[in-house]
């Protein structure tokens, strides 16, 4: 490792290897493109549960409702954490990338299998959403399309493990990862264990698909793809908790309170989260009640411990922080000179109240076995989901973005007035369409549904007319945040081809 | 700082501050850990359920037999059932129809078996909401005793397929 690949980044002081930078970059860019089209369709589907303008067609509002749950949970986020997981094992440590070849190859794979799925489901061989239940079935490819992407991320997601037991060998850290570098190693360790799950499901629902295997069990199908899907949440939460940690240290200097609390919080994560995915599972006929009541009131509760201890110590690090840097007068000056018009910053702010309130909050709710059973299935459940991953994890992504954007592409940020509202924008959509939807749900109304006035049906049932108004807040949120999220793009690709040059 | 290797002994005892949030959160946790299991006792709101291994095939018979034997007249094409509160109930969904209209006697306990003949289904009693998940080759038995008078909607709330929107049941409570 030659030297002249290093450069010292004129913002941190860090020492950045060129390959990893690339590799950063690589990843970062295709993630926004996934998030582009994730949220075109998000946007369109939001449009259609509009009651007044129902705007797709019958086939296409579940296709494209197919490919917004894979563009924007899997593709977005899992592209923008490989990112992550080279800035936070290599660039944090003032080291390199050992295998960067494997970086590109994980990569490839992954953008191969995106290629794939996304083309199968525009094709109109998939319409089976992104949780595709047997015995519902998909063309053969888009599972291959799945495998080949999971064995993409899985190299990738190990990439993190060879760097830092390279780092340590070099002398880049002598005793302890920083937190930032840490939490990254949680997530890590759960996407390991996470895709161990989706490999025995997928490969043989793949075979399935072929007509090799005859038959899958639907019941056991639901049990391990929700191995697979909820503790993928929890990679997310670990890299979005992360990501809140960092920008606190980066924007105002931020230092967590204390190191033991915030680290026993993320092995907290690693433990307990994989038990407490049968909520997804709370009114399936497989499992017995007592079953579901451990697991879900006692593993749960464990998990959920861990986020209120990062709600904690995020908070406590930034006031630290400011305190420190003079603003001591009264309870709160601190919070007033915040940078609130630093839109990595705010995103981040938003970020934790969005999906504390939100998205923490309901889930703790809905994951009980009394409260499930009146929101299984219900547009209660996107409701959550949109305060935890589109509210919290999406967010805190996009305010990291901003800090990539001078450190990692070295350009300056355009458009600075519009980015220094793009959080508020977003955040406030995406609030308006979680809060929306968790109110028509807490009615009845179905998720994944084309037509709620059920025409054709043999029956029709008329919901509560409180509902109209809910429903049409739906698209209005939905528009607010596609708004958020076009000045977002702009910004942030804008930036990364337009933006001015900085030395570095 | 979170994007520096932290000092040599990070292991340090917790402030005030944080042995208050840690118990405080502690409590919460511990609170809501007991009180679930407690309410599903008090609160009997989750229906006592069994499970059983059921082909499509043979569960079409038990429906077959029952609406052959309960049948009290036909509504919008589907047959209409009332019957004997000891006696099971079947209810089948397919792609897209939940088969036959059911009705219940007001205050009986009753045995409801739910399952699919094709996919998975998902069966939401409206306008009360109460949502169960109907697998094919699954036999779904929840324990139900009705309270309230009057029309019930079963909606289902699973994706299965093109027709999904239209796959809506009727059940009565008299
Ligand atoms: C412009 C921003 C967005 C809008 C307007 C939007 C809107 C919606 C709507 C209306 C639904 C419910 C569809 C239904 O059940 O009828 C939905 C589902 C969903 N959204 Fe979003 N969304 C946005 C961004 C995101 C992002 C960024 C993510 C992921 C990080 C995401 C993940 C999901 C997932 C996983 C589903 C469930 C899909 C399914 O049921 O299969 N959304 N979205
Ligand atoms: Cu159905
Ligand atoms: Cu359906």
């Amino acid at each position: 490792m030659a030297a002249e690949d290093y450069r010292i980044c004129s913002f941190t002081g860090l020492k950045i290897h060129k390959p990893t930078e690339d590799l950063i970059k690589w990843n970062t860019v295709t993630a926004i493109l996934f998030l582009a089209l994730g949220g075109l369709m998000g946007f369109l589907i939001a449009l259609t549960r509009w009651p007044s303008v129902h705007y797709l067609s019958l086939q296409n509002y579940y296709r494209y409702l197919t490919l917004h749950g894979i563009d924007a949970l899997l593709l977005w986020i899992i592209f923008f954490e490989i990112g992550l997981v080279y800035f936070t094992s290599a660039v944090l440590l003032n080291t390199r990338t050992v295998i960067p070849w494997a970086g590109w190859t994980g990569y490839a794979l992954m953008l191969v299998g995106a290629v794939f799925v996304n083309f199968v489901v525009f094709a109109g061989k998939a319409d089976v959403m992104f949780t595709s239940y047997v015995p519902l079935q998909a063309d053969a490819v888009y599972y291959l399309g799945i495998i080949i992407f999971a064995v993409g991320a899985l190299t990738c997601y190990g990439h993190f493990f060879a760097n830092i037991i390279q780092a340590k060998r070099d002398g880049a850290y002598k005793h302890s990862l920083p937190l930032g570098s840490f939490g990254l190693a949680a997530a890590c360790i759960i996407a390991v264990l996470t895709l161990a799950h989706g490999a025995v499901i997928m490969i043989p629902v793949f075979f399935w698909s072929m007509g090799l295997i005859h038959y899958i069990d639907p019941g056991t199908y639901r049990l391990i793809f929700w191995g697979l899907g909820h503790p993928s949440q929890q990679i997310n939460v670990c890299a979005m908790v992360s990501v809140w940690y960092m920008i606190s240290a980066f924007t105002v200097g931020g230092k967590p309170v204390n190191e033991k609390l915030s680290r026993t919080a993320f092995v907290l994560y690693i433990f307990f989260i994989n038990v407490a995915s049968e909520h997804h599972l709370l009114v399936d006929p497989i499992f017995s009640n007592w079953h579901k009541i451990i697991n879900t009131s006692y593993m749960m509760h464990l998990a959920v411990f861990a986020s209120m201890v990062h709600a904690f110590a995020v908070p406590a690090s930034v006031e630290v922080a400011l305190r420190n840097q003079g603003y001591t007068r009264g309870l709160f000056e601190w919070l007033k000179k915040a940078p609130w018009s630093n839109p990595a910053f705010s995103a981040m702010a938003l970020s934790m109240v969005l999906f504390g309130f939100l998205g923490g909050i309901t889930g703790v709710i809905f994951g009980t076995e009394q409260y499930n059973i009146i929101r299984h299935n219900t547009f209660a459940i996107p409701g959550h989901f949109h305060g935890t991953v589109v509210g919290g994890t999406t967010l805190a992504f996009m305010g990291f973005t901003y800090l990539l954007i001078p450190y990692i592409f070295r350009r300056e940020l355009v458009m600075q007035g519009m980015a220094k509202w793009q959080p508020y924008v977003y955040g406030i959509g995406v609030a308006i369409l979680s809060i929306s939807m968790m109110s028509a749900g807490s009615f009845g109304v179905p998720r994944r549904h084309y037509d709620i006035t059920f025409s054709g049906a043999p029956f029709s049932f008329t919901f509560d007319p409180a509902i109209d108004m809910f429903m049409s807040m739906v698209g209005i949120g939905g528009i607010l945040a596609a708004i958020g999220g076009v000045m977002f793009i702009l910004v942030a690709m804008g930036s990364i081809m337009y933006g001015k040059r900085l030395a570095s | 700082m979170a994007i520096k290797e932290p000092e040599r002994i990070w292991w340090k005892p917790y402030t005030r501050d944080e042995k208050i949030w840690v118990a405080v959160s502690l409590l919460w946790m511990f609170t809501s850990f007991v009180f679930m299991p407690v309410y599903h006792f008090a609160g009997s709101q989750n229906p006592p359920y069994e499970t059983y291994r059921v082909s499509p095939e043979e569960f079409d018979k038990l429906v077959e037999a029952m609406i052959e034997k309960y049948k009290v007249g036909e509504e919008n094409g589907m047959p209409v059932v009332h019957p004997d509160p000891d006696e099971p109930v079947f209810i089948r969904a397919s792609m897209w129809q939940w088969y036959p209209v059911v009705e219940l006697e007001k205050g009986k306990t009753y045995k409801i078996h739910l399952s699919s003949m094709d996919i998975q289904h998902g069966f939401s009693i409206l306008p009360i909401n109460m949502n169960f998940m109907v697998l094919p080759n699954y036999d779904y038995v929840l324990t139900l005793t009705p309270t309230t008078e009057g029309e019930y909607y079963i909606v289902c709330n699973e994706f299965c397929g093109m027709g999904h929107h239209m796959m809506v049941g009727k059940l009565y409570v008299k």
